[in-house]
């Protein structure tokens, strides 16, 4: 790894969203920010998906779409035959968007600041509204 | 006041989405319809509820009772919007018809009748259910799999926008489809109101994209995209749900229903645009053959965003259609381990099952630990390092089979588990679902009859 460079996973530098028709599996993936592009075009190959989504047949092929900072990633056969036939909880695939933002990627220091890393902490909507204190 | 559908214009029309999709939420379309009406210009709202497998299940609907088959959620979709939209000349178009769009129809008249409404003008889309005469028209169509040695359930094409301009340019004030295009649902209002040709290819891409962003509801303004942290979306539990504002060249603005939950902005609208999207520069629909690989997303203000660029080519010469074959049933069983030793139990209660269901193509999931991003053929889950020890595994397994009797064994396997498995199973749920299969083909449009006409008498009347 280049020595000014900081491994994170993909998530800080662009998010996802997940769609399906019959067995063929899409992921949109937009850069956070145009600065990072570049960087995806280099390392979200279509060779390192495929490595990346080991566990499902697949062929990638990767679309770019400069003007949106953004590529589509086509991933045939890759939901066990889709959503009426396959057994996963998941049949759509809806998940696999996060499954490609856990992609590890290398971002030189020259990007760093543009990355987005998560702030703040998680909701909390488990409130005890009626708790009983013991008596 | 009332707009008329049935003078073309150039004055932009605004389109809102009622529903994404059948289960969507029955109270989103009252704000956009109040914004549709304070906005003041001509509207249109839509209701998107057919998925693929939505009208197979329909069609098995109308096959028991033939006056089933069309959306069961019908009238508490309508109820809260009817009779505002009918007041205020704001035509309703939805594909709420599935299996049986004349059903709907009547529906649709009885529920007005039933809130005290004057009847409305009710046309009907139909020609896309090609299950007539034996499904004629599939003959020597090759589909996209090996075909089941069985009649289909349903088969259905894909109709596009021009019936839906038709009945809407007739003065239809509900317009009910079966299988259309979903962005057919957009752009049949787009070609009524703005009076494109049809082979206007980049304003008819145009409206199409505009009816693709909009065809999913909530998914473009901040639904299917929180993400705690990364993605915050602000009052997620009252999304609203999307307008397009859309001018006479086809360009589109997004946007939503005012006092609102959710948000529109760039990065809501590019993941959406490319949802379900596979070669961008080669999106088909019946209507035209859409190319976005050129097209720019640019927030324009508080929740609105511009999409540009769009370009259009002509319309394939064949139109898709799906056929739906009855596919067996589907077993699924879970049963939960905690504490220490949980995921060994939980191994435990696989290794059991596997043992007693020999010859049973079993797919188990370890929840908690790994499920959704595994394959079928268990290749991820083999992987898996067997020490990690976690301590609350919800143990699932899943089968397909032909026959009921055989995938109910599976189910009662799991039962057993609770006395004869491993230490400490808890919560066993198991669930059988009939399934069915999907293929798709291409039919020549020459076999394929788009047509409308009136369901009700009102509109016979104005005709």
């Amino acid at each position: 790894m280049n020595r000014d460079a900081t491994a994170c996973i993909l998530r800080e530098a662009a998010h996802a969203r997940t769609g399906d028709k019959g067995d063929v599996c899409n992921i949109g993936l937009v850069a956070w920010d145009a600065g990072l592009y570049p960087l995806l075009v280099e390392q979200v190959t279509p060779d390192a998906v495929a490595a990346h989504f080991r566990h499902r047949p697949r062929a990638v092929r990767r679309y770019l779409l400069p003007r949106l900072a953004a590529m589509n990633l086509v991933m045939e056969q890759a939901l066990d035959g889709g959503v009426n036939r396959a057994l996963n909880l998941d049949a759509h695939g809806k998940s696999l968007a996060f499954l490609l933002l856990s992609m590890p990627i290398e971002v030189p220091a020259a990007l760093r600041h543009l990355l987005r890393r998560p702030q703040g902490g998680l909701p909390n909507p488990f409130h005890v509204p009626h708790a009983r204190s013991p008596s | 006041m009332a707009f008329d559908f049935d003078r073309e214009s150039a004055v932009p029309l605004r389109v809102g989405c009622g529903a994404g999709f059948a289960g969507d939420r029955l109270d989103a379309a009252l704000p956009v319809v109040r914004t549709l009406i304070d906005a003041g210009g001509p509207a249109c709202l839509i209701y998107e509820t057919l998925a693929e497998r939505t009208l197979a299940l329909a069609q098995l609907r109308r096959r028991a009772d033939a006056a089933e088959g069309c959306d069961p959620r019908l009238e508490r979709f309508l109820q809260p919007v009817l009779g505002l939209c009918l007041a205020h000349g704001i035509p309703i178009v939805g594909n709420f018809g599935a299996a049986n769009p004349r059903g709907a129809a009547r529906r649709i008249l009885a529920l007005a009748a039933a809130l005290g409404l004057p009847a409305p003008r009710v046309a009907v889309v139909e020609g896309d259910d090609l299950s007539g005469d034996a499904f004629a028209a599939l003959r020597g169509i090759p589909l996209d799999g090996p075909v089941p040695d069985a009649q289909p359930v349903s088969a259905n094409v894909y109709l596009g926008a021009q019936p839906i301009a038709q009945a809407l340019g007739a003065g239809a004030q509900v317009v009910v489809t079966g299988r259309v295009a979903d962005p057919a649902l957009v752009l049949g209002p787009a070609v009524a109101h703005f009076g494109w040709p049809l082979d206007d290819w980049d304003r008819l891409a145009r409206g199409t994209m505009a009816g693709h962003l909009l065809e999913c509801g909530a998914q473009v303004t901040g639904g299917y995209f929180a993400d705690p942290g990364c993605k915050d979306v602000p009052g997620l539990a009252d999304a609203g749900f999307p307008i397009v504002e859309l001018d006479a060249e086809g360009h589109c603005v997004v946007g939503k229903a005012d006092r609102s939950g959710g948000v529109v902005d760039a990065r809501t609208v590019t993941e959406q645009l490319l949802y379900e999207i596979h070669d961008p520069a080669d999106y088909r629909t019946p209507d035209v053959v859409a190319d976005i690989s050129e097209a720019t997303v640019e927030a324009v203000g508080p929740d609105r965003v511009a999409v540009r660029g769009v370009r259009g080519r002509p319309r394939p010469a064949t139109l898709k259609a799906n056929v739906c074959y009855e596919g067996g049933w589907l077993a699924e069983g879970e049963i939960s381990y905690a504490g220490p030793g949980a995921e060994g139990r939980a191994r435990l209660a696989a290794e059991v099952l596997a043992r007693r269901l020999p010859g049973h193509a079993l797919r188990f999931d370890l929840i908690g630990r790994a499920s959704l991003f595994a394959d079928d053929a268990g290749r991820m889950l083999a992987g898996l390092p067997s020490d990690a020890g976690a301590q609350d595994i919800r143990l699932r397994v899943a089968a397909a089979d032909a026959e009921r009797a055989r995938a109910q064994a599976v189910l009662d396997e799991v039962t057993a588990l609770y006395t004869c498995g491993p230490a400490g199973g808890g919560g066993v749920r198991t669930h059988l679902t009939p399934r069915l299969e999907t293929l798709s083909g291409l039919v020549p449009r020459e076999r394929v009859a788009p047509r409308w006409a009136w369901a009700s008498p009102a509109g016979e009347a104005r005709a």
